[in-house]
């Protein structure tokens, strides 16, 4: 598939576009009227700063996402892309600042959120076949005691049927190629029916079919309202089929339309060292199968089997 | 068939029966998110750290369980709290905790004059000498676990599988955390008589080990692990009966037998017809 031209900006009355060129970690606060972009927000943080333990991974981050929105997260590791996923899905909590999901404080309305981890954070070899894993998504919504019904058996089927995942219904997740895998993580968060999709890395290490899959689907949910947030890896990806990014290094450096935002002096500052720019052209040297360091208490799995992806 | 239905006559023997396949299945049905968490030394430890109850239970002159019950859920929910501070990695936290507390048994132990026999009985178990009361209380007891597991199997499951996901959407992860802490408690104290504190970690491991050789369905893991657990603990205390031997170690080694023969027949499964890979890609 043709990559196809940048996403037009959202035109919105009170655009809050800050010219790239004085992005700056305060200053889109003076050029967006803070009250409105809080009203209008479907994610909402407010000079917020995150860390483990004494390690600080973000600081002084406010940013507004609209309903509709097709957000990516850029940054090299350890750029605080995963914290403030978690932020938002209410698994952490800030250290300052404030935070609204969905008009609520973070894991109020957690039932219209669908989160996937990484794919480090999975264990592959657990006993679980891909439709019991997309029938999780149904899970929050049915509660203790109530088994999945039929309403949810047509809900786990239509979103592997999305995902082109169907013929796979029975197949244990850790013979799956880490495409495959991907795929069925967004059928769970689909089959969920969110509101907001908070991914982590959905796009790092798949073949550009899935990709391109993915990315449609995503795509075709900010059509219909729903609010997606992905962090990734793929600067080409978050150019080419993201409307917005928000290029973070531990607090903000940029946050707006894509083709404004992914521009060489904004990438110079989110990348620092890691950034080379050759005849105009910009190559990033972060290593894309890297991930942030574990938090505490997360458990990464490293297979050495199964699995082509 | 004579051999099989002698013992019956007896009703010790069938307390003995009831408590065996009881303790079999709690085990089996907690034991299967336990292998799946990979806590197999919690469950040693939550073990160990049940025998001062169990002593004061019975300088007390209380229901054994009563006392094991407070101390290991009280353990676990220690070992979980302090975990989840942080401050200490699990595996130390759970090696500082179980050993103190066992040692805290023993020395009340050793202040009883002339109870030898019945320490031999608390640290194997002896499912045969269970009372008619005992056997009232430990079935009220696995029934409440199962009841519980019944309820909140696809929460537990999700929260097995993907902490985060699961948190995220709602699934209140570290409430059923301490629940699954006490739950793992309390399967302990239903089986300390019949297999005794050193021995009950394979009762609570070893059959859900043996399913996940046959199975990659989550249900039907825990079915199978239930069935195995429960099958092999009757066949063992049958053994032990005829080869009048130690109930507890019988029921085990039979588990473990068993577990053998699921981790032969994978490895032969295997090389009869190996494991077809993933499908291409792409097909969307």
């Amino acid at each position: 598939m043709e990559p196809g031209p940048p996403a037009p900006p959202h035109d919105h009355p009170h655009a809050r576009r800050l010219p790239v060129a004085e992005a700056h970690r305060h200053e889109h606060e003076a050029v967006l009227d803070p009250a409105h972009a809080h009203a209008h927000a479907d994610v909402w943080l407010s000079d917020v700063s995150a860390g483990y333990g004494q390690r600080v991974a973000l600081e002084h981050v406010s940013i507004a996402v609209e309903p509709g929105s097709l957000l990516a997260v850029v940054g090299p590791n350890g750029a605080g892309k995963s914290t403030l996923l978690k932020l938002m899905a209410g698994l952490a909590d800030p250290w300052t600042g404030r935070i609204e999901v969905l008009g609520q404080p973070p894991g109020r309305e957690a039932r219209r959120v669908a989160y996937v981890p990484q794919a480090e954070l999975v264990d592959w070899a657990f006993p679980v076949v891909v439709e019991d894993v997309v029938a999780m998504g149904r899970f929050p919504r049915l509660g203790p005691v109530r088994r999945v019904g039929p309403d949810d058996r047509r809900a786990v089927a239509d979103a592997l049927a999305q995902v082109g995942m169907a013929r796979h219904l029975r197949t244990q997740i850790g013979r799956l190629s880490g495409g495959q895998r991907r795929r069925v993580f967004l059928a769970r968060a689909l089959a969920a029916e969110p509101d907001l999709f908070l991914l982590d890395e959905p796009v790092t290490g798949i073949d550009a079919t899935t990709q391109e899959l993915l990315m449609d689907l995503l795509e075709q949910q900010a059509e219909r309202g729903k609010t997606v947030v992905a962090t990734t890896h793929d600067l080409a990806c978050a150019a080419q089929r993201f409307q917005q990014v928000l290029a973070i290094n531990r607090t903000v450096v940029a946050y707006g339309p894509s083709n404004l935002v992914l521009d060489a002096s904004v990438l110079a500052r989110a990348y620092g060292g890691h950034l080379l720019i050759l005849d105009g052209r910009t190559v990033v040297l972060d290593d894309a199968h890297h991930h942030d360091d574990a938090a505490p208490g997360e458990h990464h799995f490293h297979e050495q089997s199964g699995g082509r992806g | 068939m004579n051999l099989l239905l002698e013992p019956l006559g007896y009703a010790f023997f069938l307390r003995a029966l009831a408590a065996s396949a009881l303790v079999a299945t709690v085990c089996a049905i907690v034991g299967t998110y336990v292998v799946l968490r990979g806590i197999a030394f919690l469950g040693d430890a939550i073990a160990h750290a049940a025998f001062p109850g169990v002593v004061v239970a019975y300088m007390l002159s209380i229901p054994f369980y009563i006392g094991a019950a407070v101390a290991a859920v009280g353990t676990a929910l220690a070992i979980g709290y302090v975990t989840k501070r942080g401050e200490l990695r699990q595996d130390t936290a759970i090696g500082v905790l179980f050993a103190g507390a066992f040692a805290f048994g023993v020395f009340l132990f050793s202040t009883i004059q002339g109870y030898v026999a019945d320490l031999f009985s608390f640290l194997f178990g002896n499912v045969l000498a269970i009372s008619p009361a005992n056997l009232v209380g430990l079935l009220l007891l696995g029934a409440g676990v199962i009841v519980v597991v019944a309820v909140l199997w696809k929460e537990l499951l999700y929260a097995t599988f993907d902490p985060l996901g699961a948190a995220a959407s709602g699934i209140p992860v570290e409430r059923l955390e301490y629940l699954f802490l006490a739950l793992v408690a309390l399967t302990i104290v239903v089986s300390l008589q019949a297999v005794g504190i050193i021995l009950v970690v394979a009762m609570l491991i070893t059959p859900a080990a043996t399913a996940q050789m046959l199975t990659v369905r989550f249900t039907r893991l825990m079915l199978s692990a239930a069935l195995i657990g429960m099958v092999t603990a009757i066949a063992g205390l049958y053994l032990s009966y005829w080869l009048d031997v130690a109930s507890g170690a019988t029921i085990v080694l039979v588990q473990t037998f068993a577990f053998a023969c699921a981790l032969a027949y994978r490895r032969l499964a295997h090389l009869w017809r190996p494991a077809p890979l993933a499908e291409a890609e792409g097909e969307a």
